[in-house]
């Protein structure tokens, strides 16, 4: 296990040092000077010049990556453009809002997207299933930003029963989660139903059956557990899609999280906080996908930690 | 049990691929019904400019400010005066191209890639699967926003951004369906024979992923509308007065006290859209799957 845990984070070694080389070539792929940019529009020339060696700008390209990743190792990102505070401040600020937004909309969406999936597949093409599975279709077409803006009107400005913006208390993360979470628990559902029906056609399933057991044992003890194994790895993926979704639901709800920490970033062109948010959502990603490639391990005894 | 049914039909005397398909599409109604649709939006997405009651970007009837539905304006006015079903037609056109093109442009360079790495494997497979890695270890719409901040904002480089990271998807696809092609006896037979490597991919291989290529199309292009119009939503991708859908959506924000029907409208178009791309690839894939008869 500890071996296999081992290959599989240097194996991750090659990915993040090519995930590094591109985001810091970020920088030299937007249009005009960075350092310029930097030092604002209306910079004389020398304050230019003063900027480019101090951000290093003037040193040959392999030598600024070298800067660049010492300082990301060291967690120094360099300072923001726009506050001129450090963007590792300005990011530990917004982390947690965000990942408290995306545990919450994970958490039910899985609960509840598994739940449907799996009385789906139980009652096939029967009406639970029919309206699971209309309700799922209809989760993976609803866009966030839309279903957002039409809970808040509903909730919020018309029956006035939720807080619009902000995220101070628990009734805050209702609605910003519930729109994160819906297309990730109409993912969920699609798939554990499908999951579900193949694995309730396996032999072991029948025999299972034939020996007398209760409907409930087999769907639970012989079905859930197996039907779990792909589950988990889409859960996985689902995560990070959960990341990038977060950047439109924070707009909607004015979150105070990355996501709205990268658009802002963006529109003001402070490309430090674009650069270290970008490296922070990736490494994120493959953190999460590692864990889940770990856990399909743990909970599937087939496979050998190879 | 598929057997059975197909053999229950004697008149079956010509059976391609294409016949074979049709037959357990039709069967399909919510995926027929969906295509129906995809059809008729796209008609209306053409013959918008000719159609549309109102120019959609400089026509403001400003007797009718925030007017709910009428006969006169279908869908409504917005808070500066402009016909919203004129600019709903009109968006459906930005909307449709770019969920169309970037998924054509995503799958193209895709299944070049996927057919290279599975059938040559080795060092190009390596190469090409690794890159895959590191665009699959973006999340999606952040490698669009990033692309989007290189490049600039507008239609045209959302869509690029969109396509690219459409890529690694279908090269995966691609590269899986190649690597269990090309050990097929009529594979070996064709290689036999001399053919050579562009023969075989192109005439043997390439055959047998476009079925999996289709079905992801589809589903594809939902996802990608959705990613357009969030892109533009944010202010990255068309801008006002552009009557696109995630643009109109964000204009519409600053007015939901007084008109939220201008919010509801580009909404609807957007979830009907995707959701008739959606059920149409969910149709396509349960009729090109030959696994898929046990529902």
């Amino acid at each position: 296990m500890l071996q296999y845990l081992l290959r599989r984070l240097l194996g991750l070694i090659p990915t993040l040092l090519i995930v590094g080389v591109l985001v810091f070539m970020f920088v030299h792929l937007l249009p005009g000077d960075p350092a310029r940019l930097a030092a604002g529009q209306d910079a004389t020339p020398e304050t230019v010049k003063l900027v480019r060696e101090d951000l290093g700008l003037d040193k040959s390209l392999p030598e600024q990556f070298l800067r660049f990743a010492g300082g990301v190792l060291h967690w120094d990102f360099g300072k923001s453009l726009r506050t001129k505070r450090p963007v590792s401040t300005e990011i530990a600020e917004r982390f947690m809002p965000t990942l408290w937004l995306t545990i919450a909309a994970m958490a039910w969406s899985v609960t509840i997207g598994m739940l449907i999936g799996t009385l789906s597949a139980v009652w096939r093409n029967r009406w639970p299933d029919r309206l699971g599975m209309t309700l799922a279709v209809s989760g993976i077409s609803f866009p966030a930003f839309a279903l957002g803006m039409m809970l808040m009107q509903l909730f919020s400005v018309q029956l006035g029963w939720l807080p619009t913006v902000g995220a101070d208390t628990w009734r805050h993360y209702i609605l910003p989660s519930l729109t994160l979470g819906a297309a990730v628990a109409a993912i969920m559902a699609r798939f554990t139903r499908s999951s579900f029906v193949d694995i309730l056609g396996e032999d072991y399933v029948r025999t299972a059956r034939a020996k007398g057991l209760s409907e409930t044992t087999v769907v639970i003890k012989h079905g859930l557990r197996n039907a779990l194994i792909p589950v988990v790895t889409m859960m996985g993926l689902q995560f990070g899609f959960l990341l990038g979704g977060s950047i439109v639901v924070e707009v909607v709800f004015n979150w105070p999280g990355l996501g709205r920490l990268l658009i802002d970033a963006v529109d003001m062109r402070d490309y430090p906080v674009i650069q270290a948010l970008v490296l922070l959502f990736s490494l994120e990603f493959i953190v999460i996908n590692l864990l889940v490639d770990v856990l399909y391990a743990v909970i599937n005894p087939t496979i050998r930690y190879r | 049990m598929s057997a059975t049914a197909a053999e229950a039909e004697p008149q079956a005397a010509v059976r391609t691929l294409w016949t074979e398909f049709w037959r357990k599409f039709k069967r399909q109604h919510v995926a027929v019904v969906a295509g129906v649709f995809v059809v008729m939006l796209v008609a209306m997405a053409v013959l918008a400019p000719f159609i549309v009651p109102y120019d959609a970007e400089n026509f403001f009837d400003y007797d009718s400010i925030n007017a709910r539905p009428s006969l006169k304006h279908l869908f409504g006015v917005d808070p500066i005066g402009r016909d919203i079903f004129s600019r709903i037609l009109m968006g459906a056109r930005i909307s449709l191209a770019a969920g169309f093109l970037s998924v054509a442009i995503g799958a193209l360079i895709g299944t070049a890639l996927g057919l290279v790495a599975g059938y040559r494997e080795g060092w190009w497979d390596r190469l090409i699967m690794r890159l895959c890695d590191v665009l699959f270890a973006f999340p999606g719409i952040l490698l669009a926003i990033g692309i989007v901040a290189i490049l600039g904002g507008g239609m045209a480089n959302v869509i690029i951004a969109v396509s690219i990271f459409s890529i690694p998807t279908f090269a995966r696809l691609v590269r899986g369906n190649t690597l269990s092609l090309k050990h097929l006896t009529y594979v070996e037979a064709a290689r036999s024979v001399g053919a050579s490597d562009w023969t075989i991919v192109l005439r043997h291989i390439f055959p047998g992923t476009i079925a999996a290529v289709v079905v992801y199309f589809s589903l594809r292009i939902g996802t990608s509308i959705i990613t357009a119009a969030s892109l533009s939503f944010i202010g990255m991708g068309a801008q006002p007065p552009t009557p696109e859908w995630g643009a109109m959506l964000n204009e519409a924000r600053a007015d939901m006290m007084t008109a939220p029907h201008v919010a509801l409208f580009p909404s609807m178009a957007i979830f009907f859209t995707v959701l008739a791309f959606n059920l149409l690839g969910d149709g396509l894939r349960d009729a090109l799957d030959p696994k898929i008869d046990r529902r």
